[in-house]
């Protein structure tokens, strides 16, 4: 089950890949059009794979449950199967178009690593958060139900919240505010760190300039990447611990 | 063996099990009755670490099973409803679960017992519930362990294969193996089991052999002695 739709997946992106190459014909216009793809589908996959996952692996897990293994190692290896295969769909489905184009020869091979290891790490958040999901709620509607919503909150309405609070409280000095506020949704920092990484914050206008100045810089860069992995690392000690205390 | 002090459980607001204690001795066949929704499923689920208790201990062979997970190398264990992933053959589920606990060699004879040779290569979602049965029990019997946990072993199974089952229970506990077995047909529980312990509410109500069990509630045979139990409780 799970192997036949990681082909899938990975078949969607080659495709992506070479339609998106042949009608750019450009390297980094078609980094810009698949960021804006992968912001938005990588996430959106990641939770529809990993709860799909748990609910249909369940029985498997019952099974596993009863022989000498530890809680933590049957979780984190179903964690890690379908977030690693996600992330190599991803990756070999994008990168083989790419590097058959040439890649390597051409200057947007550090835009194009940024995205997909944004990519990467977006699949492995979000199918924690759905694992998550998962393991508190029994009932797979509602479980779907609360994964969609959490997809649908971080991806869209979260950036409406953000611009409305941003326009009620324009009177204010609002770059340290907004920052913060990127940083604690990973979709849109994700976004942020790859336009940033393509220069074309100038038209982010005066934010933009902010921006550049705190995520431009190596330190922001770091921090960046220390918040997305935090956000990986949150959720899978929840589902650790979860897990170490649900009944089957 | 098998020992169990104080064990609370509860579901929610459902208290399944309040303060059980029992001792299971090595060697011989014990069987756990009870009334549908007694907590028999969740004492077998509490001993194999499924289900966390809300309070009381476990102890298995003298090591306390809490935060353990190595003491269930020592366990067969047999689930009531056989859910396997519907996608797997038979013959690779075998394999994994082999894979994960250690060689052995009795699954071939098993399979020959059960005559499951015609049903290897299929999907496990494509079987009948018998059969699944039976896949179960060559699961649970393929490997050496003191301890053999069945959740309902009969379900589901054909008169030649229950005969078989019976044998293969009464092989494993002439080698000096525990056994303890949830059941609902009485005559099977009479015919094979050693002791009894009924649950009733949450408690153990009753625990000693079926001749026992019958002067106790004055009652001629088993089954009535047991119906005896449950009106008197119930009325």
């Amino acid at each position: 089950m799970r192997s036949r739709w990681s082909y899938v997946y990975f078949a969607f992106y080659l495709l992506l890949g070479v339609v998106l190459l042949f009608l750019n014909n450009d390297l980094s216009k078609a980094v810009i059009t698949l960021m804006n793809i992968i912001i938005v589908l990588v996430p959106l996959i990641g939770t529809i794979f990993g709860v799909m996952y748990y609910y249909n692996s369940k029985e498997f897990t019952e099974l596993l449950l009863a022989q000498p293994l530890k809680r933590s190692s049957i979780f984190l290896g179903q964690y890690l199967g379908v977030a690693l295969s996600l992330s190599m769909s991803l990756i070999l489905g994008l990168g083989l178009p790419f590097i058959f184009y040439g890649l390597f020869k051409s200057t947007a091979i550090w835009d194009f690593s940024l995205l997909l290891i944004t990519g990467a790490f977006l699949t492995f958040i979000f199918t924690a958060l759905a694992f998550n999901i998962a393991l508190s709620n029994e009932n797979k509607i509602k479980g779907f139900g609360y994964a969609i919503l959490l997809w649908l909150f971080l991806g869209i309405i979260y950036d409406g919240l953000f611009l409305m609070s941003l326009i009620m409280f324009e009177d204010y000095p609002l770059d340290k505010l907004s920052l913060l506020g990127t940083m604690l949704n990973p979709i849109d920092l994700s976004r942020t760190l790859i336009l940033l990484k393509l220069d074309i914050s100038a038209l982010l206008g005066y934010t933009g300039a902010v921006f550049k100045q705190f995520f431009g810089t190596s330190f922001g860069l770091v921090i960046s990447f220390g918040m997305l992995v935090l956000w990986v690392v949150f959720p899978l000690l929840r589902i650790l611990f979860k897990a170490k205390r649900k009944d089957f | 063996m098998v020992s169990i002090q104080n064990l609370h459980k509860a579901f929610g607001k459902n208290q399944v099990l309040s303060g059980v204690d029992l001792s299971i001795k090595e060697g011989g066949i014990f069987a756990v009755l009870g009334p549908n929704g007694s907590g028999k499923t969740t004492l077998i689920k509490s001993i194999l670490g499924m289900v966390i208790p809300n309070k009381g201990t476990i102890t298995i062979q003298g090591q306390p099973i809490k935060n353990n997970s190595s003491y269930r190398q020592h366990i067969d264990y047999l689930p009531q409803i056989a859910n396997f992933p519907s996608n797997l053959k038979v013959k690779e589920l075998i394999k994994m679960i082999k894979d994960l606990r250690g060689k052995t060699t009795e699954d071939e004879r098993l399979i020959q017992l059960f005559k499951l040779d015609p049903f290897l290569d299929k999907k496990l979602g494509t079987l009948s519930g018998g059969t699944k049965q039976k896949v179960n029990l060559v699961l649970t019997f393929m490997f050496n362990s003191p301890l053999i946990i069945l959740d309902e072993p009969t379900s589901g199974l054909d008169p030649i294969s229950l005969i078989r089952l019976k044998d293969l229970i009464q092989t494993e506990k002439a080698k000096g193996k525990t056994i303890l077995i949830t059941s609902h047909i009485m005559s099977f529980v009479e015919e094979i089991s050693d002791e009894i312990v009924f649950i009733l509410e949450g408690k153990i109500y009753f625990k000693g052999s079926v001749s026992e069990l019958k002067t106790k509630t004055n009652q001629p045979d088993f089954e009535h002695a047991i119906a005896s139990i449950l009106t008197e409780n119930h009325a």
